[in-house]
């Protein structure tokens, strides 16, 4: 048993003005990640401590917060990895919604416009079989899709702290993912987002997204692949007005 | 296709800048500090290696590309550092990497 320090924030857009800390004496077991002393707060402290989780084994992506600065999935942040006093925040570059939970409005509209699922090259019944791919078909993309839609990565990025507008890490490696399947013929519905300024080209190449990946997934990777594609294509626009 | 950014115009030379600035300059900086070979770099032979067509591409290359790297390089740096009057600092990058460009072909073709 070990006694921490949890500095949570605490905002309730209803009655506070701004943002403040709230400390909890918590204790804690050895096995302890962040997530269970703040559910040992809420459940026994103070139940009005709002946040997100759900799997509790770094799955669903819900419980990304700030923890000692650094974007983390609290349920993959062990206590004995920290020292006594832990400050816990919500995720940086969103606005907050109430203690540490934020608002994912902005994050939610640009991955349904980047168009993250299979657009057919052509329809197949099913009497036309499955779509077959080979291995080194499936290594082109496979890494990028484990992303969980957690957002660390935007919480990571200076650029997307400087710059709102950016599609950011996440949306345009999943992009990126459905750009490079073999069963996927959606490229170009997908440029509007990608291509433009605010897509790749808005990338300065910090590679902080892929540094705090609870996944292992590279977002840089795909976005600086994404800009030699992107300037390919927009060679091809001139040279090759016919193909799209 | 008006989706593409223009962008792209400015980032290739950047990406072939920065590729040759990691992996091409330090070798001839090596190969031309006279080393490993002693008077690599004297005057009649770096004259007979600028005299000619390839040379001067070359070399063309080896100066433009990285001076664009620079340039794009200082004004992302700019914006990192908090200064974000990104038209003047654009300006003054691209203004200054251009002028560069002007000279080189100038000299080279006076070769």
């Amino acid at each position: 048993m070990r006694e921490i320090q949890l500095e949570v924030l605490r905002y309730s857009p209803e009655t506070d003005s701004e943002p403040r800390f709230e400390t909890f004496q918590v204790p804690c077991q050895e096995d302890w990640v962040v997530l269970d002393a703040i559910n040992h707060v809420k459940d026994h402290m103070d139940s009005s401590l709002t946040y997100r989780w759900s799997c509790h084994m770094a799955v669903c992506g819900s419980c990304g917060m700030m923890v000692n600065g650094e974007p983390v999935l609290s349920c993959k942040a062990f206590i004995r990895d920290y020292p006594d006093k832990i400050r816990v925040e919500p995720l940086a570059n969103f606005p907050i919604e109430k203690d540490l939970v934020v608002v994912m409005d902005d994050f939610m509209e640009k991955l349904k416009a980047s168009k993250p699922y299979i657009i057919p090259k052509e329809e197949k019944s099913i009497d036309d079989g499955e779509y077959l791919q080979t291995p080194l078909q499936l290594e082109a993309f496979k890494q990028y899709s484990m992303c969980i839609n957690c957002m660390l990565c935007y919480a990571a990025c200076p650029q997307y702290a400087l710059a709102p507008e950016f599609v950011g890490p996440a949306a345009l490696a999943l992009t990126y993912r459905y750009n490079k399947d073999s069963r996927d013929g959606g490229k170009a519905e997908r440029a509007h987002m990608f291509s433009k300024s605010e897509g790749v080209w808005e990338c300065s190449f910090v590679g902080a997204c892929s540094e705090v990946c609870p996944k292992h997934v590279d977002p840089a990777a795909a976005i600086q692949l994404g800009k030699v594609e992107s300037a390919v294509d927009y060679f091809k626009s001139f040279l090759m007005p016919w193909s799209r | 296709m008006a989706v593409h950014s223009h962008k792209a115009l400015i980032w290739l030379p950047f990406a072939a800048g920065g590729m040759l600035a990691a992996f091409v300059l330090p070798i001839m900086i090596v190969l031309t500090t006279g080393f490993l070979f002693p008077g690599a770099l004297s005057y009649e032979r770096a004259y007979a290696f600028a005299d000619n067509w390839i040379g001067k591409l070359i070399l063309l290359g080896v100066i433009l590309l990285p001076m664009w790297h620079a340039a794009h390089r200082l004004r992302i740096t700019a914006h990192d550092f908090g200064i974000h009057n990104d038209a003047a600092v654009r300006w003054a990058c691209y203004v200054l990497a251009g002028v560069g460009s002007v000279l080189t072909v100038v000299f080279l073709l006076a070769i």
